[in-house]
């Protein structure tokens, strides 16, 4: 047994590179050992969860775009352009569905291996931080968005949903709506004790989901009303899509970019301070 | 052993740490040296657990001082635990795993990696006698078995000082013993460990020294044997006189030996010779429904120190 070996790249070596370096109490530079174990993991996880994420939006498209489209008829662009239902609404289920993976795992996932498999505590006895642990997570949670935004524009591009070639930003835009809300989830997680309390996010994500311009226009709204909804991030997202696959850029596009950058970065603040005083109490 | 120039691994001045009111930690003073084995005895609840927490980095303190390798853990975390091993009281398996990849996952954690970190688990494997699982998911495993897994994967980054919370608790005897074989082998390479416990035969077993604590301080201090010197005598007679009857036999028994512990079921007569004792409790025309001459343990140490008995 050589329990005791200085030879080679031992862990406290590897460790002591990080001191004085920017962030050294937080983050071990290392969220691949956490994003790795997720690879790990996914073999032995639940398919039928893993594939829901990919089929439901594509359910909705053929209900409401093909189904409920049939009555609507097309729909006006700025530009006085007819395109059909199903067009509109794609983009915004395609940020939907950005939104539902990352906040799947933010929430559910992060909720069973803070709680039951006590996977955090594991990692943060380690020379890990809490910052490799967010932003492993996250990684994760971004993956996966980005897997499902592929799937899904593989399905409606044939289709002939994609009305502009600006639409191939559409997947890198779904990992950015998947960032936005996987980092403040995380944050928000930490602060739930049981399952029930879980419920509370459903509660808040589906209303989101069916008024935040999901199917419709905010035209229909009073404007107090439409100041709030534009305020909300599913909105954001939906608009930002949307731009995109319907090729109508402009300064409002940028906007969009701008608020989920900001939510990036509060939410990882925010997440990493819940880690750190979660763990280091 | 006192000509080396002795290494503090661990040194800890007035450490406290507090939960709003509750005070969990009330201003201990130790140290650890190097290739020491170091206990910390108490009954539940004695703030054991978050020392240890305190010590391996995890929770930082409310007070006084702490040096783990001369270092404060409120300002090297990461880097401090690079150099410990945690057992803590509960397995934190990954049971979404198989055996070989919580080693495996763990060990990248530290950021080791390739053919060495292979080579480790493999070591590591044979160490804990989880060869023939390393393919088994952790969840199939025996209660003894997780215990085995969870100390290899404290020793995948090679610890200088190796922390196990409660390393037995919920253990069958068998599952033990083969535990404390384990710690034996990595104490005769040199690892410095520090072990929590409420068992005194684990104490007694596996540590040099060790610390009594109860209610968030430390009470004595020493060697098991020192203190079973100190504080108990070398031999007890157990004597059961039935529940009813127990207390004004008792009365009767005032001045044998040298000291009495009169417990709900039993009275402890603490005598460096418990024949002895026995025959003159005889000779009062005394006659216990049972009698038991034993050796001084911890257990009796505890109980002269706080007036209770450690398992609850």
């Amino acid at each position: 047994m050589s329990l005791i070996n200085a030879s080679i790249d031992t862990a406290i070596s590897i460790a002591e590179r990080r001191r004085g370096k920017l962030g050294s109490a937080l983050s071990a530079g290392r969220p691949q050992a956490v994003f790795m174990r997720n690879v790990y993991a996914l073999k032995s996880s639940n398919w039928l969860v893993v594939l829901s994420g990919f089929v439901e939006p594509v359910f909705y498209l053929l209900a409401f775009g093909y189904g409920m489209g049939k009555l609507i008829g097309n729909i006006p662009l700025p530009d006085g352009t007819l395109i059909p239902y199903a067009a509109y609404i794609a983009p915004a289920l395609l940020a939907t569905s950005a939104m539902n993976g990352a906040i799947y795992d933010s929430t559910w996932n992060v909720f069973f291996k803070m709680h039951f498999g006590k996977i955090y505590q594991a990692m943060l006895s380690t020379s890990l931080g809490p910052l490799d642990v967010a932003m492993g997570e996250i990684g994760w949670a971004l993956v996966r968005g980005f897997v499902y935004a592929l799937g899904f524009m593989a399905v409606v591009a044939p289709m002939g949903l994609i009305h502009s070639w600006w639409g191939l930003l559409a997947i890198p835009a779904a990992v950015l709506i998947a960032f936005g809300f996987a980092s403040v989830g995380m944050g928000i997680t930490s602060y739930l004790k049981n399952f029930h309390q879980m419920d509370w996010v459903n509660f808040f994500m589906l209303p989101m989901f069916l008024f935040s311009g999901t199917f419709y226009s905010l035209r229909v709204y009073p404007d107090w009303l439409r100041t709030v909804i534009e305020a909300l991030p599913l909105y954001q997202a939906i608009a930002m899509i949307r731009g995109f696959t319907l090729g109508v850029i402009d300064g409002a596009l940028f906007g969009h970019i701008v608020y989920f950058i900001m939510m990036i970065v509060l939410g990882l603040t925010f997440t990493t301070r819940r880690l750190r005083s979660l763990f280091l109490k | 052993m006192s000509e080396i120039k002795e290494e503090i691994m661990i040194r800890a001045k007035g450490l406290r740490k507090t939960y709003g009111d509750f005070v969990a930690v009330d201003g201990i003073d130790f140290e650890v040296k190097k290739g020491e084995s170091f206990g910390l005895l108490g009954p539940n609840g004695a703030g054991k657990s978050t020392t240890m927490r305190m010590i391996s980095s995890t929770s930082l303190r409310s007070g006084g001082e702490l040096e783990i390798l001369g270092k404060d853990p409120n300002l090297f975390g990461p880097e401090i635990r690079a150099h410990l091993g945690v057992v803590p009281q509960q397995d934190n398996l990954d049971r979404e795993l198989k055996v070989w990849e919580n080693l495996m996952t763990y060990g990248r954690f530290f950021g080791l990696k390739g053919k060495w970190l292979k080579a480790k688990v493999d070591e590591l494997l044979e160490f804990a006698q989880l060869e023939e699982k390393r393919n088994t998911k952790t969840d199939e495993l025996s209660g003894g078995m997780k215990r085995r897994l969870t100390i290899a994967r404290g020793l995948v980054n090679e610890p200088e000082i190796f922390m196990l919370d409660e390393p037995t608790t919920g253990l069958d005897p068998q599952a033990r013993h083969i535990l404390w074989d384990r710690l034996f082998r990595l104490k005769e390479v040199g690892v410095t460990l520090v072990i929590t416990t409420h068992y005194m035969d684990e104490a007694e077993q596996l540590c040099d020294r060790l610390v009594v604590m109860d209610k968030g301080k430390i009470m004595a201090e020493g060697s098991p044997a020192d203190l079973i010197k100190r504080y108990s005598s070398k031999e007890v007679l157990e004597v059961r006189f039935g529940s009813e009857n127990n207390k004004s036999a008792a009365e009767q028994l005032k001045g044998v030996g040298d000291r009495l512990e009169v417990l709900p079921d039993r009275i402890l007569v603490y005598s460096a010779n418990g024949e002895k004792a026995l025959e003159y409790i005889t000779k009062l025309g005394l006659h216990p429904i049972t009698s038991l001459v034993r050796r001084s343990s911890l257990e009796d140490v505890f109980l002269r120190l706080t007036g209770r008995t450690l398992v609850d």
